[in-house]
């Protein structure tokens, strides 16, 4: 009879494909580990690559789900590496790269690159009056709840979960994601941003912007750091609607 | 030539300082219009449902909606008013919602593949609802055509002879089908779009909206099954008086229909 207590015997499909190298095409590929305590997918993945596989590509930095780079399709569904635990996870597990992303090799994309043109695009940064900046002033009072509020959503990593998980997103590459309309509804939130509604219409008051996010909450689901994303993007819309029907 | 506004939005560049309003516009309107077809669509369900009461309220219903309490006499154009502003609506909705379907192949392929790995609810929800909305496109241009033209043939042994004598049934279990899942769903989705009924916890609301869904879709997927047989089986007893209109015994016939 099996021990109840012994290890499980854990199964990593990763997808691998590389596509710099000539020839190469994305193919699936099994490693066979056993579970320890605590392990999570950043453990087990480092695991295979110490002992088993020199070769696979994946992405890491904080291993606390802060920075954002491990983030990948774990059974189908956009996740952080670092933070899951195995045993939450069947004995087979299959690891996929983000879509929508860049990919660089095996389970690494670069997400740098799309939300550096996002934030360009968003104008993601806190817009003062021109000629207003003054240094040696004391900076203005802010009231605890307000940055409270801001600060609750400026919690993003930018790991681009909710691209990933954004039916939307998928089928329209130009839709600028949750990840896009958290900044704008954070920036709006912010008295420093002099930027009016009129302003944030300009930048996500069309069908690439918050008019076409279907709801499908793919995004609020899977979102690793459980931003309240549903409410965000349901309030801009009332917002821009607002706005728009002017 | 072309005004010069023609000349540059026809090349794509924008012919105006400030960004459109139209896609808000099309947002609400969209929204509106599948409101207002959903709470239609539970109305009329109710409506039909009366045969399962007793032929004379649903006589009643419809001698209700051809004005004949209000007017004395029944005025069937008047439901093809009606039917001319919800086929009004549905075209509206339909022209907004195909913003939203896959427009090639490589969307197509990239959503469907995405639904399939991801297997979340809300993604497979809207699959549901593109793939009704647009079996509704054929189904209820057809259905409101027929009610359109004949508005005079609704009635208990009216409808019930069009199910069975005129093979009307397949098409409309169908569309029982078709329409309660999608406007179940799309009301579901409305309130997440918008955030109505969000409260103090929006994740606990959410699911008590899906929950509330789920049951309104069983409850009138329910009636409208037992509501079809009901139609189907007067339509059968009725198949050898095609043609003939059903009057409550303690109804006079009405003189204007006795001398058509």
């Amino acid at each position: 009879m099996a021990d109840a207590n012994a290890p499980r015997k854990l199964t990593f499909k990763i997808l691998r494909y590389n596509p710099r190298l000539p020839g190469d095409k994305p193919r699936l590929q099994s490693y066979e580990l056993e579970e320890s305590a605590g392990m999570t997918l950043f453990i087990a993945l480092n695991e295979i690559r110490d002992r088993q596989d020199a070769s696979l590509a994946f992405d890491f930095v904080c291993r606390a789900g802060i920075c954002g780079s491990c983030a990948m399709m774990i059974d189908g569904r956009p996740g952080l590496a670092c933070r899951t635990l195995t045993k939450n996870l069947g004995a087979e597990v299959t690891l996929a790269p983000l879509p929508v992303f860049e990919l660089v090799a095996d389970l690494s994309v670069d997400t740098g690159k799309w939300m550096r043109g996002m934030s360009e695009r968003l104008e993601t940064w806190v817009h003062a009056k021109q000629g207003e900046i003054d240094l040696r002033r004391i900076e203005e009072r802010m009231d605890p709840d307000l940055a409270e509020e801001i600060f609750e959503l400026d919690r993003c990593i930018e790991c681009g979960c909710c691209v990933a998980g954004c039916g939307t997103a998928r089928m329209r590459e130009d839709f600028v994601g949750a990840v896009g309309l958290n900044k704008i509804a954070r920036f709006r939130l912010d008295p420093r941003d002099t930027r009016t509604d009129e302003d944030f219409y300009e930048l996500v008051g069309d069908d690439d912007g918050v008019f076409g996010c279907m709801s499908l909450l793919g995004c609020h689901d899977v979102c690793p750091k459980q931003l309240p994303l549903q409410t965000q993007i349901a309030f801009l819309r009332r917002k821009m609607l607002k706005q728009g029907l002017a | 030539m072309d005004s010069s506004q023609n000349v540059i939005a026809g090349v794509g560049l924008a012919d105006r300082p400030r960004k459109s309003r139209w896609p808000a516009r099309m947002d609400f309107a969209q929204s509106a219009s599948g409101l207002a077809l959903g709470l239609f669509m539970w109305g009329h369900m109710f409506f039909v449902s009366t045969i399962l009461l007793s032929k004379d309220a649903m006589w009643a219903v419809t001698k209700f909606f051809e004005g004949y309490f209000i007017l004395g006499t029944a005025y069937p154009v008047v439901v093809s008013g009606v039917v001319a502003g919800v086929l009004a609506l549905v075209v509206l909705h339909a022209f907004l919602a195909m913003r939203k379907f896959p427009a090639n192949y490589r969307q197509y392929r990239a959503f469907t593949g995405h639904r399939a790995l991801m297997d979340h609810g809300d993604t497979t929800l809207w699959w549901v609802q593109f793939l009704t909305g647009f079996a509704l496109f054929f189904l209820a241009a057809v259905h409101l055509y027929q009610m359109l033209m004949h508005p005079g043939d609704i009635g208990p042994y009216g409808s019930a002879d069009r199910v069975w004598s005129g093979r009307w049934w397949p098409i409309y279990l169908v569309m029982l089908f078709a329409v309660e899942l999608h406007g179940g769903i799309g009301l579901y989705r409305l309130c997440v779009k918008w955030g109505w009924f969000e409260g103090k916890d929006p994740a606990a609301s959410r699911r008590r909206l899906k929950a509330a869904k789920w049951l309104l879709t069983a409850f009138f997927l329910a009636l409208g099954l037992a509501t079809l047989g009901a139609y189907m089986k007067i339509g059968y007893e009725h198949r050898d008086r095609v043609g003939e209109r059903y009057t409550p015994s303690w109804v006079l016939p009405d003189p204007k229909e006795k001398a058509q």
